[in-house]
């Protein structure tokens, strides 16, 4: 990666970022809510959340080069920390007294559990649970990225790892259905403080609460990439062995990005909770958590503003396919992994840097900037050809 | 949780659970051993290993039904035929695989993962838009069915008995095939030392194109065997991909002993947890487990020592 002239930096930002910011913004905010109707803002409020997880992938597989393909497991934490507060509101005694023991959520009275388990209890506090919803994937990334990055694993084995997390996961949530809500989730979630969280006015609110939510944590993003940290992951990722050799704590770089891209997905998994009103175990296991690395491939693994994207674009396509033609879906799906991999490994993102950048450069601030294409590649792809190599 | 049963019963609870753990051992052997080869012996990770598995055991359903409805008089045999179509079949689609896409990849194993997952959604998709979103079962021909009793309590599946004994055929011919022809002696000096390998005259490619074809008609014969005691649907395939991963990488990525090693310890700690907990319990513990021991352990079980 050459590093990015320093000049015209507004904080953290360089002008080309900002400009992409604000569009972003206003395209969230003003564009798409005149334009869509409610139904349909409803879904990009449901695929924003996705771009949480997405943007951590940024960070932890495109600039630290580790793929984890586990993200729906601290989606689902996020997630279901936020589903059993709003549970727990839900089933005050007054709406469960046809329970044989009324004041818990349905699913436990229905699994003959009388009373509330000791870890959902501090779950009744708004406080707590935002608190939770970060911290807990947080702690749990701590604990796995410790294991691992302190005994070197990495790449595919880590990979591996956390896909055998991912599965673990759902197995334990839908085995442990007393506890958890087993396959179906925690369902039927109805007001936050006393507010109606199903009607179409909250729904609006809480999309702009998600945008919102979003443009920090891309901010957030911005701040650490623009930072001597994230420096040193990108070089860790092209040159471990150098990095750790200059004197760096190599472990503790990638377990903090780990961590931070854990939180991020929750974040994302508790707006998630939010807007659509359950939370199931079809979020949490191997087949979404591989997905949700395709919304990054797709809007490029390089790129913050370009895994928004991504998962806008592939969840847009998702649903308007699986509308028409069902069938056809999987072989879409199927067909990204292998184009986005073998022909633009930069996804969108570097489609724009080629093609269309190179003509904007003029019309924007940073006109002296050239764009260097290989500025873009990603770790590998400087071995383009590797048939040839041998 | 031992309280219950008496002395006797628990020993024919141990050895009936074992014999169930025997047969997931077969078919983790199986599985494991096509990907040991291609993870192993290559760096791939092969996600739709799975598939190739489905589409072995999809070969030996319509050799079945073939047999059935044409040659009647020699369906006692057809599972020979089957398996070896199914080989064919699964090792052609596998080499052209590798033409098409994986030696693009080498150098990118994390872009492998992703491109193969793309290539068992789309073989999935095939498979239901082709045979049907339903599952299928082949008919056992007669000598296979029934069960032969050891003592009162305890008895044993002849079809059970019949895939780990090919189970061990199977993997004694790729043992041969791996250490003692020439052909494994070139597989594993392209994987110590490709440079090298390629400056002594060995061709790289070829031999790379005929390894992952080997270990995808394993998973062709492995999906032949599972029709023996499963039924084939779809998406079977992904069911066992995570568990077979973490059976290879348990055991050491590059040691075929510590893959059945691996294969042997997964499957017998699960199907024993499995009578006492739940099945579901007894799964997580068994995963969290290897997932641990990884932990502290993370080369595997066995490791081959090579300077590089």
């Amino acid at each position: 990666m050459t590093a990015p002239v320093k000049s015209g930096r507004t904080f953290f930002l360089r002008p080309q970022d900002m400009i992409g910011i604000v569009i972003l913004a206003i395209l969230l905010l003003v564009v798409l809510p005149l334009t869509l109707d409610n139904f349909r803002l409803q879904f990009v409020g449901k695929y924003l959340t996705y771009a949480f997880v997405a943007l951590g992938l940024v960070l932890c597989w495109g600039y630290a080069g580790i793929l984890s393909l586990g993200q729906g497991v601290f989606f689902g934490l996020g997630g279901y920390c936020m589903a059993m507060f709003l549970k727990l509101e839900a089933s005050s005694v007054e709406n469960t007294k046809i329970q044989t023991t009324p004041g818990i959520p349905d699913f436990m009275d229905w699994n003959q559990i009388t009373a509330l388990p000791w870890f959902w209890e501090p779950f009744r506090s708004f406080g707590f649970t935002t608190i939770a919803v970060v911290l807990v994937p947080a702690f749990f990334a701590l604990l796995v990225g410790y294991a691992l990055f302190k005994r070197r694993v990495g790449g595919v084995y880590f990979a591996i790892i956390t896909q055998a997390l991912a599965a673990i996961m759902t197995i334990l949530i839908i085995g442990q259905q007393g506890y958890t809500g087993g396959i179906n989730g925690i369902t039927d979630l109805r007001t936050l403080h006393g507010w109606d969280i199903r009607t179409d006015s909250a729904k609006t609110v809480l999309y702009f609460v998600c945008v919102a939510l979003l443009i920090g944590c891309i901010l957030l993003a911005y701040y650490v990439k623009s930072s001597k940290l994230g420096r040193i992951l990108v070089a860790m990722r092209d040159k471990e062995d150098r990095v750790r050799f200059s004197g760096y704590d190599v472990s503790s770089f990638k377990i903090f990005v780990f961590c931070l891209a854990a939180s991020l997905s929750a974040i994302g998994g508790a707006m998630f909770t939010l807007q659509v009103g359950f939370m199931s175990p079809s979020f949490v296991g191997i087949v979404p958590s591989i997905e949700m690395v395709i919304y990054t491939a797709v809007g490029g693994r390089l790129s913050i503003l370009g895994a928004i994207y991504g998962t806008l674009l592939v969840n847009w396509a998702k649903t308007s396919f699986s509308e028409s033609f069902p069938e056809l879906w999987l072989f879409g799906l199927g067909g990204m992994f292998i184009a986005v991999v073998l022909i633009f490994p930069n996804g969108i993102a570097g489609l724009y840097q080629v093609y269309v950048a190179p003509h904007l450069g003029p019309l924007f601030g940073g006109a002296k900037r050239k764009v260097t294409p290989p500025a873009a590649t990603p770790p590998a792809a400087g071995s383009a050809a590797p048939a040839a190599a041998e | 949780m031992f309280s219950d049963y008496s002395l006797a019963e628990l020993g024919s609870i141990f050895v009936m659970q074992g014999f169930a753990g025997l047969i997931l051992f077969s078919v983790f052997v199986l599985m494991a051993l096509g990907l040991a080869i291609i993870f192993g012996q290559m760096g791939v990770i092969n996600m739709a290993h799975g598939e190739f598995m489905i589409l072995g055991a999809y070969v030996t359903y319509f050799t079945s039904q073939f047999f059935l409805n044409h040659l009647p008089a020699l369906f006692t045999a057809y599972f020979f035929v089957a398996m070896i179509l199914a080989f064919i079949a699964s090792g052609a689609l596998g080499m052209f695989i590798e033409w098409a896409m994986i030696r693009r990849l080498y150098k990118r194993p994390l872009d492998t993962l992703l491109a193969t997952w793309g290539l068992s959604l789309i073989l999935q998709q095939l498979y239901r838009s082709v045979f049907g979103p339903r599952e299928v079962g082949v008919e056992l021909p007669q000598w296979m069915m029934g069960s032969l009793p050891l003592t009162d309590t305890i008895e044993v599946q002849i079809n059970g008995l019949f895939v780990m004994g090919l189970t061990i055929a199977i993997t004694v011919v790729v043992a041969v095939l791996m250490y003692k022809s020439s052909w494994g002696k070139q597989v594993r000096a392209v994987v110590q030392n490709r440079v090298m390998a390629g400056a002594v005259g060995i061709n790289t490619e070829k031999v790379d194109r005929y390894t992952f074809g080997l270990g995808c008609g394993i998973a062709g014969v492995a999906g032949s065997a599972f029709t023996m005691i499963g039924s084939t649907g779809p998406t079977s395939g992904q069911l066992y991909i995570v568990d077979t991963f973490l059976v290879v990488v348990f055991g050491g990525a590059q040691s075929l002993l510590g893959t059945i090693a691996s294969a042997f310890t997964i499957s017998q700690a699960q199907s024993t947890m499995e009578f006492f907990l739940s099945g579901s319990m007894a799964k997580v513990l068994t995963l969290l487990g290897v997932v641990i021991i990884l932990m502290l352990r993370p080369q595997g079980l066995f490791v081959i020592k090579v300077r590089r």
